[in-house]
């Protein structure tokens, strides 16, 4: 398991080096000077310089990337400069927003998702299969952003049960807060589900085909009990790694969906920063988006190995 | 009365022709073939197809709902939705192929050469992990805003965000081939790398490829559309399905028509090639087979 740890560890390692430095080089890609978002043409020689000074620009780019390193490693991703205050600040204060948003989607996803699956599973060919597979692929063919406005038509401009959009804090109202949260978690989940539906009925129909589960068959157990206790355990071990790819997945469709129900996560800040061209908030994002990312799916993966005793040993 | 008489094979089958008859006895290709074939068809004839000019403004004619007239209805230019969904088919298709067409080059020739060169294997896999570890839809929507808006931008955002994915599924089947014994004899005659690659092991690669970039066709055309609401997709006037549901959103309750026709639009076309990359996966890669 050790060796298993160090090397799975020392791979990530490099993986958020490359990362960081990445993040780093979408400044790179800007065609012209970065600094033509924010001043116009009547901007002083001067006042360029202090821009460029301010973002860092006017330094070789090896101390560009020296620096950025050095800031990094002490969880300082920059300067917002349309927002005047730390970019890691700004994360973190919205950080439980996007969060609260993300988790629910994926608890939603998994259990509708894992459900789905092991129904069309158990009725492998026939119509309740069929009309789960059906949902699964609609599921992966509607656009989120646009099912997020079809529900905001539906439910709260139609039939006012929930609000347009907006964010109630848990602290201040939690009645409010599951008001502000369902719909669009909701609207995140219905996305996922198919892709969850379909990997657990994948596995458990590999399961179902294996020669343990014929000897529980022989031996005259229910088929309940076959499928709960023998098969179920056994199939929910690949969907430890669905469940990474969906949490993945997930945090890039939040950021959308806090678009559409203007939801003050840190999506939003992502987006705002994209859109006014600020490039400590895009760089800081993609690199905080980016190292959740891996954080989860590191966890995921020993996990897995601490479930699946193969995987380490191989 | 009828007698079933079995055909007499006369020769065997080559290996593409069962791949032919196979795929149209798939009830999947078959559904996800007609689909993207009508929507193909509806771009390439959408200057014939469609009623009325999809950039013509009309004062008169602003916010009509669906009628005889305006089938999906009008916007708040007047201009004919029906017109401008079936226009916006040319560009989010055009976007979509090309996505998978410059994905389809830069995966093949990072994953073949990860997967055939044992030393670069490790630091170009890294470099993709990397990659994969931005969520796609935000890094399409960082590199498309930081290039600016235009449709050749979008298109370079989104082939960034689905070639990692790509070179890794062309490189886990040119890890698999590259073991084969043909492979071995071809070496054994003389063959140079690059001719085993390409003549040898390229040819036996292409199912997994194929079946991907069919998704990667799909997951554009949502891309785009997302790229478009954030507002770093294709520039207007000319319409993408994207980009008429972006013009909407300031109508959304008092004319919803502009939303919801294009948002069908993209449901249809991104399920048609779901359906057919669903189609050719269970024919091509049978390992993937779910």
């Amino acid at each position: 398991m050790s060796r298993f740890l160090v090397k799975r560890l020392a791979g990530a390692f490099v993986v958020l080096v490359l990362v960081s430095l990445m993040s780093f080089a979408i400044i790179w890609l800007v065609p012209g000077d970065p600094t033509a978002a924010f001043l116009d043409t009547s901007a002083t020689p001067d006042q360029v310089a202090r821009l460029r000074q301010q973002l860092g620009l006017d330094r070789p780019i090896a101390m560009q990337m020296l620096d950025w390193y050095a800031r990094i490693v002490q969880g300082d991703l920059g300067h917002s400069i349309l927002l005047n205050r730390s970019v890691t600040a700004a994360i973190l204060e919205r950080l439980p927003v996007t969060l609260s948003l993300a988790g629910l989607a994926l608890a939603f996803a998994l259990v509708m998702g894992v459900l789905a699956g092991i129904v069309a599973a158990v009725h492998h060919n026939r119509w309740p299969d069929q009309l789960v597979m059906s949902l699964a692929l609609f599921g992966l063919s509607v656009p989120d952003f646009w099912l997020g406005i079809m529900l905001i038509l539906l439910f709260a401009v139609k039939l006012g049960l929930f609000p347009t959009g907006g964010y109630v804090p848990f602290s201040e109202d939690p009645f409010g807060w599951a008001g502000t949260i369902i719909m669009p978690a909701l609207t995140l989940a219905i996305i996922q589900v198919g892709f969850v539906a379909r990997m657990t009925r994948a596995s458990m129909l590999e399961i179902l085909n294996q020669d343990f589960i014929r000897t529980a068959d022989a031996k005259g157990l229910k088929r309940a009990e076959i499928m709960l206790r023998h098969g179920l355990p056994n199939a929910l071990i690949p969907i430890l790694t669905v469940g990474g790819i969906v949490a993945g997945a997930l945090l890039g469709g939040a950021v959308i969906i806090e678009q559409v129900y203007s939801i003050p996560g840190v999506g939003r800040l992502i987006i705002g920063g994209i859109l006014s061209r600020d490039y400590p908030v895009i760089q800081g994002g993609l690199l905080f988006l980016a190292v959740i990312y891996l954080t989860v799916n590191l966890v995921v993966d020993i996990l897995y190995a601490v479930a699946d005793p193969r995987v380490r040993l191989e | 009365m009828s007698i079933a008489i079995a055909k007499p094979e006369l020769a065997p089958r080559s290996p593409t022709m069962i791949v032919i008859v196979r795929l149209f006895q798939s009830r999947s290709f078959l559904i996800g073939a007609a689909l993207v074939l009508a929507i193909a068809l509806v771009a390439v004839f959408a200057d014939v197809l469609s009623p009325y000019d999809p950039l013509r403004n009309s004062f008169r004619t602003r916010l009509r709902p669906p009628d005889s007239t305006f089938w999906f209805g009008t916007d708040h230019f007047g201009r004919d939705i029906l017109s401008r969904v079936i226009h916006g088919a040319r560009i989010s298709l055009v976007i979509g192929l090309m996505t998978a067409l410059l994905t389809g080059i830069a995966g093949t020739m990072i994953g073949a050469v990860a997967g055939f060169f044992p030393t670069l294997d490790n630091p170009i896999m890294r470099l993709m992990d990397a990659l994969m570890a931005f969520p796609a839809i935000v890094l399409a929507i960082a590199v498309a805003a930081v290039l600016g808006a235009s449709v050749v931008n979008v298109i370079i955002a989104l082939s960034i965000a689905t070639t990692p994915h790509t070179a890794r599924i062309v490189r886990a089947s040119v890890l698999v081939v590259r073991e084969r014994e043909f492979i071995e004899a071809a070496r054994a005659l003389g063959a140079s790398d690059l001719r085993v690659l390409c003549r040898h092991v390229m040819p036996n690669a292409f199912g997994p490829l194929i079946v991907r970039l069919t998704y990667v066709f799909a997951t554009a055309i949502l891309a785009e559309a997302a790229l478009s609401f954030i507002g770093v997709g294709p520039p207007p006037p000319a319409p993408s399905f994207g980009s008429i549901i972006a013009q909407g959103r300031d109508f959304i309750t008092e004319a919803p028509w502009i939303t919801i026709f294009p948002g069908l639009a993209i449901i249809v076309s991104v399920l048609g090639l779901n359906l057919l990359g669903d189609g050719l996966r269970d024919v091509l890669d049978p390992r993937m087979r779910t």
